[in-house]
């Protein structure tokens, strides 16, 4: 360690080893099995359950809980992941408090909604460690489909129609599958490369082929796609960021927070990663929230979350502004950026103060940013897509696009929450209209 | 503080609290540490023959069922009477007792079911200085299969000849303790009371398999892949020992009898209801092995606090409270009209209400698009069943119906006056209203 929080400009190894190890460490312990079965005992076994409703894929939450509550996790397991093939993930990153949690009865009857996150992690965990998968293929029916992006959204569709008996060629322009889950989310989420031991696991069902490093694009076109396969789902994800376009946004020290992020997901090293002294982050979803806890948590000693509006317009929940500010991130709201300064790299930023509904008060302040973060949202790029609306692919039903065999699911598709889970929904309800489609 | 004092036919103790003849009661230390803790007096756990004492297995004695959070619900044992000499356990019986003279100190007994026996034991045990004894004719498992515990206990001319020997050769109160395991525990008791018993002790344990190990094919507890059958006690049982000590309590001919109320007594809410029912006392055992001795505490706290609450002076005046409202089905009141009412303020729509009702009963509950539950008076029977399965208390309660109002169920107008099935219409022997 030569470097200290307190070192000026954007540096490595502000920390000692053991500090990045406890600070990077599972964010929610896992269960053991006795306090899984109290956390299960709670549960009401509600009819027609509002989590059921609340969860975008539908798991029967009721149904695995009391599973896990016979001493059957198993079992659990399977419930889960026949709606939900992510469900081990999605028990890691899902915005719970916002999702079923929120929906269950004990949250409103005294606050304390049952740890359905944590057992469904508790399950799929125990079967997926026992390196078992539940899931066979059904008689090979000879079609054959491309899924572009090996994503959430891309690898649901792949394994549910690998399952029914296609053939899928996964297509992802990155070096590992995974998507977001493997280069999108915080560390501390998902550690011990908990993303390629679930991908290596749905993998399992066979019939899957990944072409890594093929774009789309670049490597592969859409019409290719079209005349090679029987159907193409779209998953890729929004690969573009927005432009942090204000005077001095182009100095050095200013990136993308999720460049920032899917670096330290692929660093070996964590006390190689230099962050800065004084790191600013502009945005207020989820990747903003990710960026500037693991800023902290790499050894910034300022980090300041930056957002247009107040805090219940921000995309992040409750709960991870609440992480925020536990770790010591500064949450500012309703300023927006003006000027960044500095001789070559930024050192401090202006934000002038804004109003509810955008409107300037001419107010500004300034404050020291020897690293800036642009969350301000993705965009989706390519050229020869289906028909866009608000500059994501138009889908109607079950992710069917303007193109005749070609369905979108997933963050590059219209409507629906840009979660994991959701993504998850949109790729295996796809794989079944396509499925209905091929056999029909 | 209300005046717990109790005094059991003679045998004062400072509290109703008594340790149960059981594995707590086996030794001096342990009952030591029970008087220190505040018991009001033990059962010592039962003595058998002089001689060689009998020998327990080696492997598990108990198993469990338990509730959420491995809270333990029931308890069955196949642990026999006392393997330690009798010489040993009588000197210890008197040590104790000369230290605590304040504090009962009864003590069970189990011999062959022979005249001498008995009239070899008893001395010995009036020796000691031992405030009565207490015949155990209740254990069901081991010492049955010898002709003891419950093989006499299920034999009302066994218990009576018993009693009668063992009345005969002491001049100490006599407790007879009774079984579960027949099939109308009244007989028993007035074979006790028939044998000149001073008072009876129930329930001791049921005939119980707790589980069945699935991998093993073998009850539990298992012993080398074999089980026996065990004594099940804890509060699972409660209800069946309310039950049989109401039973005995408002039968007119038993009436005088004096119960010691056992099974199931955990905290001092139990213990209040056996009185209220007709207990003069209460016996406590798997509470105490399950918590320890300190729960004695709460007791005496929470029916002291009980008792000043409602102005009783003496334990005496709650015993037997409850029993003139016990009374036989044909009995109750046939016009007396209820009907669920849900407090939507309490309600957390977890729609169990609905299901069981369902699924399972009447039709009596609807559910809106926005889960709001209500219950629908044309169906409701008042079964209660969606107020046992609300996770919510007093959400979902019962309301009577007033006088003169329609039943929209029954289209009847609801009568003030009290009706049972013996006058009904519908019942083949009724007989005319005088």
């Amino acid at each position: 360690m030569t470097q200290s929080p307190f070192s000026p400009g954007v540096a490595a190894g502000r920390l000692d080893d053991a500090a990045y190890s406890e600070n990077f460490s599972d964010l929610h312990p896992a269960l053991d099995p006795h306090e899984a079965l109290v956390a299960a005992d709670r549960c009401y076994f509600c009819h027609d359950a509002p989590c059921v409703t609340a969860c975008p894929t539908d798991i029967d939450i009721p149904l695995f809980i009391r599973q896990i509550a016979t001493g059957t996790p198993d079992a659990a397991a399977k419930t889960i992941l026949s709606q939900n093939i992510m469900g081990g993930m999605c028990a890691r990153v899902c915005p719970t408090e916002t999702l079923c949690e929120e929906a269950c009865v004990r949250e409103l009857a005294e606050g304390k909604p049952v740890k359905i996150g944590e057992l469904q992690r508790y399950a799929t965990d125990h079967l997926q460690e026992q390196g078992i998968h539940p899931f066979s293929r059904a008689a090979v029916t000879g079609k054959t489909l491309a899924v572009v992006g090996a994503g959430p959204a891309g690898l649901s569709c792949a394994h549910r129609l690998a399952m029914l008996g296609h053939d899928v060629t996964v297509y992802d322009a990155r070096a590992k599958a995974g998507g977001l889950n493997e280069y999108g989310i915080a560390a501390y989420k998902a550690p011990e490369d908990f993303a390629q031991a679930e991908v290596d696991w749905l993998l399992q069902i066979g019939g899957i082929t990944l072409e890594h490093g093929k774009a789309l694009g670049v490597d592969v076109t859409l019409d290719q796609l079209k005349s090679d396969f029987d159907a193409v789902f779209l998953g890729m994800g929004l690969g573009g960021v927005n432009a942090l376009d204000v005077e001095g946004g182009d100095k050095a020290g200013v990136s993308d927070a999720v460049d920032f992020i899917a670096n330290l997901r692929q660093s070996s090293d964590l006390g190689a990663l230099p962050v800065g002294r004084d790191v600013v982050v502009i945005g207020g979803g989820m990747t903003a929230v990710d960026a500037a806890v693991q800023s902290k948590l790499l050894g910034a000693l300022n980090v300041t979350l930056a957002y247009r509006r107040g805090r219940d317009r921000m995309n992040a929940s409750v709960f991870e502004q609440d992480l925020a500010a536990s770790k010591g991130v500064r949450i500012m709201t309703n300023v927006v950026p003006k000027a960044l300064y500095g001789n070559g790299a930024v050192q401090e930023i202006e934000f002038e103060y804004v109003t509810d509904d955008m409107t300037g008060t001419g107010e500004t302040t300034r404050i020291p940013a020897d690293q800036v973060l642009r969350a301000i949202g993705q965009t989706l790029v390519g050229d020869g897509l289906p028909d866009l609306e608000k500059g994501k692919i138009a889908v109607t039903g079950a992710g069917r696009t303007s193109v005749a065999g070609v369905w979108a699911g997933g963050d590059c598709a219209s409507g629906g929450d840009d979660l994991t889970v959701t993504a998850v929904a949109e790729g295996r309800d796809a794989a079944m209209d396509i499925h209905a489609s091929l056999v029909g | 503080m209300a005046n717990l004092q109790s005094n059991f036919i003679g045998i004062k103790s400072p509290n109703p609290f008594w340790l149960a003849s059981a594995p707590p009661t086996d030794k001096e230390y342990n009952v030591r540490r029970a008087f220190e803790a505040g018991w009001g007096g033990v059962v010592w756990k039962t003595l058998g023959e002089a001689g060689p004492p009998v020998v327990n297995v080696n492997g598990p004695r108990y198993g469990a069922i338990y509730g959420a959070d491995r809270r333990l619900l029931g308890l069955n044992n196949i642990e026999l009477i006392t393997d330690r000499p009798l010489e040993v356990n009588l000197q210890e019986i008197k040590a104790v007792k000369r230290d605590y003279p304040d504090r009962a100190m009864v003590v069970s007994l189990m011999v062959p079911c022979e005249e001498d026996p008995w009239a070899r034991i008893l001395p010995l045990v009036e020796d000691t200085g031992a405030d009565g004894v207490e015949l155990n004719f209740g254990c069901p498992h081991g010492m049955s299969e010898r002709g003891m515990g419950s093989a006499v206990g299920q034999v009302p001319e066994y218990i009576e000849m018993v009693t009668r020997w063992v009345k005969k050769h002491t001049r100490m109160p006599v407790i007879v303790k009774l079984t579960p395991n027949i099939t109308d525990v009244r007989k028993p008791a007035a074979a006790a009371k028939s044998g000149g018993a001073d008072a009876v002790s129930l329930i001791n344990t049921i005939n119980s398999i707790t589980s069945v190990d699935l991998d093993l094919f073998s009850p539990e507890p298992t012993i080398d892949g074999k089980g026996a059958h065990g004594g099940y006690c804890g509060p699972a049982v409660k209800p069946i020992a309310l039950n049989m000590v109401a039973e005995i309590a408002r039968d007119p001919s038993l009436r005088d009898v004096p119960i010691s109320g056992i099974g199931g007594v955990t905290t001092w809410k139990d213990a209040a209801e056996f009185l209220a029912l007709g207990a003069g006392n209460v016996q406590v055992c798997t509470a105490a092995m399950t918590y320890g001795f300190k729960i004695v505490q709460e007791m005496i706290s929470g029916l002291s606090d009980y008792m000043d609450e409602k102005g009783f002076a003496s334990v005496d005046e709650l015993v037997g409270r409850a029993v003139p409202n016990v009374t036989d089905w044909q009995y109750l009141n046939l016009n007396y009209v209820s009907k669920a009412k849900i407090n939507q303020d309490l309600c957390i729509s977890c729609g169990r209400c609905y299901a069981a009702c369902e699924d399972t009963s009447h039709q009596a509950i609807s559910m809106s698009e926005d889960r709001v539950f209500e219950v629908i008076d044309d169906e409701c029977v008042a079964c209660n069943l969606c107020v046992n399965v609300c996770p919510v208390e007093n959400c979902i309660t019962m309301e009577a119906m007033e006088p003169g109002l329609t039943d929209p169920r029954t289209g009847k107008v609801v009568e003030p006056d009290y009706a049972n099935w013996t006058t009904h219409p519908n019942n083949p022997s009724a007989t005319a209203a005088e």
